[in-house]
């Protein structure tokens, strides 16, 4: 929802402040540059090429899949332990700690979904210089440099990656005050604005760098608002990631927002690899490149000439606390990465269907009559929507699992009256909770201590919402299960199934907290919230999602979004990007912003339809939504001092506009939600930077204003002002793309000119594919649950297509627990259309079937034949010989069936 | 109402409409209302879409734009979506729409027509009577209205004949005045040339007086020394009156005896200070200051930017308009002591009397003047309330000058009609303008069912408030509800009589007899 920015006073609001009256922007003042934060300048004032650190060979050990080393600091003799681990799936683990530290690291539990499973390794050769080790597969070599420490993984001849090659190894040992050599600002203490961060532990900080040979494209580590390809951050500040609320961020920059996931993609046109430093403290990533100022030109010049100097991209991690644990996905496909890094970490959670439908959010409905105005509304206007929203004024005093007593009084009535109407709610639930001894929660949380400590040991207090707010350790198991069952029916008043949760401000942020978060000196346990907070975001959803799972008995699936997140919130639901604004470069950034989530696992994203700050232009608003529809995440939501904009609001030729991209979402829904399986199943990101698909087309690398969904449709949003055309690439040389709407057909590799009016939405499908849609849209998704299927199969250049279809209850866990699903493939081959199944052993009865065909790029058969069960039948059909569509007309066949359509 | 209780079997396709029975004939080939193309019968309803226009599919949801009819019989009839059939969920109170969901669905038509006829039964004694009192307003109004355009225009003529006064007035006052200033200037020449007299006697008597003291030795000659102990007269500043400097402004004299002392007086009477007279005339008394004449204007503080200020974290933005800023000390310069106090002589006789005969006039002009300004600001406010669009009958024309409250949980709203609307909060705080009267913004056919109030108190980071008032009708003429629908946007709902409209027929049943 929203972010407050005045971090000094107990006052009511933030977001009241006069200077965004002048201009709207973040106030950079109030969030520290890497020259602010002591641990930061402390470690990018080290040069590369001097690392002290030299390798003990002689302690190598080897057991059958974990190789130890130690490593000394030649400058202070401190002892490091190096630990390398073989992962199964083409994975190397690198873990860095003291030796024997003074006190015990942080190390981050709970974002690996186990102890991920090892491979043997093999020492290859060991001389004074160093060990050569067998990484198995594909002649695979990690080289073990002693003099400076140094590691190298090699495929055949070639470098891959390489770790503290520029010598920015450093870690900063655990030592007693009154043994700290000379008194440096900042090691055991620090000033930011008014706030000054006690260090009992003194220095703790952590860095290390990664070189990547023949790489000129790194991407991810989100969340900035930033493009998809990762800029150099030479002569700049480093991107930073430290879950923020930002009050209103700015574009175009590597300041920190409300998420982070450590996470970097490396790739060309021969590898894709990915970096997953495993970190919660405030990290600093550091990028710069040997060719990042060099012209095409002079690329193309270095080509010709035989280039010099092979380009290079250089990665420097830098984190406060820890130890260094790092996962170095060795790819080689895209594909590959995303499976890698699901093994580590999981994967999307599969959402309830309805959750892909459209959400009208907005600070705030004001009451029970407001929400069934606006319910009607939708009827009256004839737009579906599965979702409407309530923000903090819904409960009583901001205290969050109750109800406003006057603007709420019955509540199970008002769900009721959306579960007629098969529609569903969205509550805020936030993490800070009010300090008032007439609250249940407050009193629970106080009485069985769960409160996070300030560092005298007494409740941490900070400002936020409701006044004074306490912090629940969520970092504590015991407190995330009684969080949990704080959303049984019996202990959430007011619920009901049909009511879901909202988890925003849980950065933490704190209004009165330094740079609006927590203080890093707070406890939560033994470990400082130093250490622990950017994971903090992840536990608050976690502990929502589990609870949800429960109020149900395990049955049903939780749907939660998140403002905060970190490596793993994939697993609890969805995200957002959080508090933008109603500007069209705004909704430019949303797809940078989503492509880089989903890069690392978040696929379940979208930003704020309309933008939350300021007032949209009807026209901003309208290709917001032609945007917002083709993203994962379809919600629209408005400041509490934005004028009204429901979708009707806006005159009737535009709410005709904001009808039909609503309806071209829910038609799409069932290849949306068997996109989510597949991201559930596979890691596979949903919405996509063209070159995961296209990896080795040079000309995808660096576009960022289209995207695809799934592999089978690319979007070309409309995101200029007034625009009367857009160039869209068509990736794929000797591959073709369908328009959509039209169904001409144009050729890949090549920059299409779309001319467009405000009603078009450019969307080509990809020829070779086949997706099935639901043509008849209704009020909700939950009314569309029996309607038939219509299949949209687009032929290649060589008459082939294929798709798959899956199809389940929509919102239980039962495709989990008993296999209750549908998955079938569908193939257009030699003429004929197929189905069959791809989980005979899975049972799902539908009651859908396939009341259509529409064959694109095909010619006319004489005679359309139906074979199934044995029988063949004679099928209807009709050709438009100008665009090539043959129609086949009610089939017929139940959509869990056996079939083949026979063209003849 | 004989069918109730058994389903009426109807001879025409699902979702068809009476009026379009005609085209969906059975068995026999189906045109797509839109013309577009032609089908088999076994076509339509067969839950596959062939006309564009949706009319083969009247009842199945497999047309996008389709819609479907139900009959609804006791109550009225209605077309939904035909993505509203069979997607579980009741639509038509007579069930229609649900026959293959497994939606468990009750007619309620019957109740749904009684509820119905109770509301209108109810609105139409309501609309009846409010449309008597609208007469009655009317009525009055157009009353009032002739009332206030005939004491206009009795006003108006008034005022002419009044203008036609303060014209003559105005003469008789510039006549009486022309002989009053002259009377008036011979009496001040006379008194200035008697001042002048008496400022020579005196400074003769001053130089006197001044030999006097000059001539310390009394030998009836002012020297050159004598004048040297006045070191005031010194004239290049540097203190001292040399004895050079001293004979130049005795005229290269020794000495001066009396007479000749009349020539050197001029040079010295400017700076020459008695001996006597310790406290010279002209020094400057002790500066006042003054407090009261410019109060410290607290007004210029507008509240909005204190609200402001309070919130905001800005450090670079510390403009605190503090109270400690004071208005600069305003020094009253003492009156300077003229020599000559005295005051002037009164006018004689004859000069008073033109004076008073010229007061009277200008009396007699300002008392007409003012009169007929006062008479405008009359004719002014009638015409501005003329001019006010009160309405097609000037049914609104009550409300003109009328104000009504509603008090909820935390405030008190306030609503002028024609003026403006305002809130107060219940347990003090100061009153916030909710707008001021813009126009009548209804819709198009009838522009009289909503009221703009605008330009109200300005909203942090948002426009100005401002308030729609939705107009109902009823017997009384009551604020019904308020409400915020989106910030600072205000709603108000007010019952009157004014926009009741005649009532149409008498016939309260709702149903299409045809339909049954």
């Amino acid at each position: 929802r929203k972010s407050c920015a005045v971090p000094s006073s107990p006052c009511s609001c933030s977001w009241t402040s006069s200077s965004v009256l002048l201009t709207f922007a973040v106030d950079r003042g109030n969030f520290k540059t890497c020259d602010q934060s002591a641990f930061c300048k402390r470690q990018r004032a080290l040069k590369p090429g001097q690392s002290p650190y030299r390798a003990l060979l002689e302690t190598l050990e080897l057991s059958d899949s974990r190789l130890t080393l130690q490593l000394i600091n030649d400058n202070n003799k401190v002892h490091l332990l190096l630990e390398l681990y073989r992962l199964q799936g083409n994975m190397t683990r690198v873990k860095i700690n003291e030796l024997k530290p003074l006190r015990p690291r942080f190390e981050v539990p709970d974002v690996l979904i186990a102890e991920p499973p090892t491979e043997p390794l093999s020492v290859l050769s060991k001389d004074d210089n160093g060990v050569v080790l067998s990484l198995g597969a594909k002649n695979q070599r990690l080289i073990v440099s002693a003099r400076p420490f140094r590691l190298d993984i090699m495929q055949g001849p070639e470098v891959l990656l390489s770790l503290n090659s520029r010598g920015l190894l450093a870690f900063e040992h655990l030592r007693l005050h009154k043994d700290t050599d000379k008194e440096e600002d900042g090691l055991w203490e620090e000033t930011f604005k008014s706030h000054t961060d006690t260090k009992p532990n003194g220095p703790t900080s952590i860095s290390l760098d990664f070189s990547l040979p023949g790489v000129e494209h790194v991407y991810g580590i989100p969340e900035h608002a930033d493009d998809l390809k990762l800029k150099t951050t030479d002569g700049g500040d480093p991107y930073r990631l430290y879950n923020l609320d930002v009050f209103q961020y700015e574009l175009y920059n590597p300041m920190a927002l409300y998420g982070s996931i450590p996470v970097m993609l490396a790739h060309n046109t021969q590898r894709t690899m990915g970096i997953f430093w495993l970190n919660a403290a405030e990290t600093w990533v550091d990028i710069s490149s040997n060719t990042a100022g060099k012209t095409v030109f002079g690329k193309m010049l270095d080509f010709v000439q035989g280039s010099s100097e092979k380009p290079q991209t250089d990665v420097r991690w830098i984190s406060e606390s820890g130890i260094i644990d790092v996962f170095i996905m060795l790819g080689p496909k895209p594909s590959d990465v995303f499976s890698q890094y699901a093994s580590l970490t999981g994967t999307q959670s599969f959402p309830p269907l309805a959750s892909l439908g459209y959400h009208q959010c907005r600070w705030n409905y004001n009451d029970q009559e407001d929400v069934k105005s606006v319910d009607q509304g939708f009827d009256q206007h004839d737009i579906p929507y599965d979702f409407i929203w309530l923000d903090i004024e819904h409960a009583d005093g901001k205290r969050y699992f109750t109800w406003d007593p006057h603007k709420f009084p019955q509540p199970k009535e008002m769900l009721q009256g959306l579960m007629d109407k098969r529609r569903k709610m969205v509550a805020i639930v936030d993490p800070h909770i009010r300090v008032d001894s007439g609250y249940k929660i407050h009193n629970e949380i106080t009485s069985k201590d769960f409160y996070v400590k300030n560092k005298d040991g007494r409740n941490y207090e900070g400002w936020c919402w409701p006044g004074n707010s306490g912090y629940p350790d969520f970092t504590k198991p015991e407190m995330r299960a009684w969080w949990s069952s704080m959303f049984a029916y019996d202990q959430y008043e007011g619920s009901m199934e049909n009511l879901f949760t909202w988890n925003d401000m849980n950065e933490p942020s704190v209004f009165n907290g330094p740079e609006v978060t927590m203080h890093k000196d707070a406890l939560h346990g033994k470990w400082e919230h130093r250490d622990i907070h950017n994971i903090y975001g992840l536990y608050v959803q976690m502990a929502t999602a589990e609870g949800q799972t429960q109020r149900s008995g395990g049955v049903e699936r939780p749907f939660v979004l998140t403002r905060a997140f970190f490596a793993g919130s994939q697993r609890y639901g969805a995200v957002w990007t959080g508090d933008n604004a109603a500007e069209w470069d705004h909704l430019k950034i949303s797809i940078p912003m989503c492509l880089s989530l989903g890069l690392v696992g978040v696929s379940f994203c979208g930003a704020d339809v309309g933008g939350f700050f300021k007032n949209p232009s009807t026209e901003l608003l309208v290709r917001w939504y032609q945007t917002g529809a083709y993203q994962p995440f379809f919600r629209a939501h408005a400041h509490l001092d934005t004028t009204r904009r429901e979708p009707w609001l806006f005159g009737p030729e535009n709410t005709a506009l904001i009808r039909e991209v609503i309806r071209q979402r829910y038609a799409l829904l069932p290849y949306w939600y068997q996109l989510l399986y597949q991201a559930h199943k596979t890691g596979m990101p949903v919405m996509r930077p063209l070159w995961v698909d296209y990896p080795k087309d040079t000309a995808t690398f660096t576009i960022d204003d289209e995207f695809l969904i799934g592999s089978d449709l690319l979007v070309h949003p409309v995101t200029e002002e007034g625009s009367r055309g857009v160039t869209a690439y068509l990736p794929g040389a000797g591959e073709v793309w369908y328009d959509v709407h039209t169904f001409q057909k144009h050729n890949g590799a090549q920059n299409l000119y779309i001319p467009v009016t405000l009603s078009s939405i450019p969307v080509f499908q990809r020829g070779g594919s086949i997706i099935p849609r639901k043509d008849r849209v209704r009020r909700s998704s939950a009314c569309m649950e029996n309607d038939p299927y219509t299949l949209y199969v687009a032929l290649s250049p060589k008459k082939f297509a294929e798709g798959e279809l899956y199809i389940d209850d929509g919102h239980s866990l039962n495709y989990d627990t008993k296999k209750e699903f549908i998955h079938r493939s569908l193939t257009f081959a030699n003429n004929a259309l197929t189905s069959s199944n791809l989980c005979p052993d899975c049972n799902f009865l539908t009651s859908s079937w396939i009341e259509k065909v529409l064959i694109l790029g095909a010619s006319k058969p004489s005679k359309v034949l139906l074979k199934m069960d044995g029988k063949e039948t004679p099928v209807d059909f009709e050709f438009d010989t100008s665009m090539s569509v043959l129609t086949l007309r009610k089939p017929g066949m139940n959509a869990g069936a056996d079939w083949t359509l026979l063209l003849q | 109402m004989l069918h109730l209780g058994t389903p009426v079997e109807i001879q025409r396709p699902r979702g068809v409409p009476l009026t379009k029975k005609q085209f969906y004939v059975e068995n026999k080939p189906f045109t797509c209302l839109d013309g577009s193309r032609t089908i088999s019968f076994d076509r339509v309803n067969d839950d596959y879409c062939d006309c564009k226009d949706g009319s083969d599919e009247p009842g199945t949801a497999a047309c996008p734009n389709g819609s479907f009819h139900c009959t609804n019989a006791g109550y009225r009839p209605m077309f939904i979506p035909s993505s509203r059939i069979n997607d579980g969920i009741c639509d038509c109170c007579d069930t229609t729409d649900e026959y293959n969901s497994g939606a468990k669905c009750e007619n309620t038509c019957k109740e749904l027509g009684r509820k119905e006829r109770e509301v209108l039964q109810k609105m139409a004694e309501i609309t009846k009577e409010g449309f008597l009192l609208k007469q009655h307003l009317i009525e009055e109004a157009k009353k009032g209205q002739q009332e206030k355009q005939s004491k206009v225009t009795d006003m108006q003529g008034n005022k002419k004949q009044l203008d036609e006064k303060v014209e003559v007035l105005r003469t008789v006052k510039e006549t009486a005045e022309q002989p009053e200033k002259e009377a008036k200037e011979r009496h001040l020449k006379a008194w200035e040339e008697q001042k002048a007299a008496i400022r020579l006697e005196k400074d003769k008597a001053k130089m006197a007086e001044a030999f006097l003291e000059l001539d310390d030795n009394a030998d009836g000659f002012v020297s050159v020394s004598e004048l040297q102990s006045h070191a005031e007269l010194d004239a290049d500043a540097d203190g001292t009156l040399t004895e050079t400097e001293a004979q130049g402004l005795m005229g290269g004299a020794e000495q001066v005896d009396t007479s000749t002392f009349e020539s050197v007086w001029p040079n010295i009477k400017d700076k020459y200070h008695s001996e006597v007279m310790e406290t010279p005339p002209d020094e400057v008394k002790e500066p006042v200051v003054d407090n009261d004449s410019e109060p410290y204007p607290e007004d210029d503080i507008s509240e909005e930017e204190d609200e402001e200020d309070e919130d905001d974290y800005h450090e670079d933005d510390d403009k605190v308009s503090c109270g400690c800023v004071q208005a600069p000390p305003t020094i009253k310069t003492p009156e300077k002591n003229h020599e000559d106090e005295e005051a002037m002589p009164s006018y004689d006789a004859d000069t008073q009397a033109l004076i008073d005969a010229a007061q009277k006039a200008r009396d007699d002009f300002e008392e007409a003047e003012k009169a007929l300004r006062e008479m405008d600001d009359q004719i002014r406010n009638i015409e501005k309330e003329l001019s006010f669009d009160f309405g097609p009958d000037a049914e609104f024309t009550y409300l003109y000058s009328q104000c009504y409250e509603l008090t909820t949980g935390e405030y008190i709203y306030r609503l002028c009609p024609f003026n403006r609307v305002s809130q107060k909060p219940k347990y003090g705080g100061s009153e916030t303008n909710l707008g001021t009267w813009g126009s009548w913004s209804g819709p198009e056919n009838n522009k009289y069912l909503l009221m703009k109030y605008d330009h109200g108190t300005g909203c942090w980071q948002g426009p100005n408030r401002s308030t729609t008032v939705k107009l109902t009708c009823g017997k009384e003429t009551v604020v019904t509800s308020t409400s915020e629908p989106s910030r600072c946007e205000y709603l108000i709902e007010f019952t009157t009589p004014a926009v009741c409209q005649e009532p149409a027929n008498t016939d309260l049943s709702p149903h299409d007899h045809e339909e049954l």
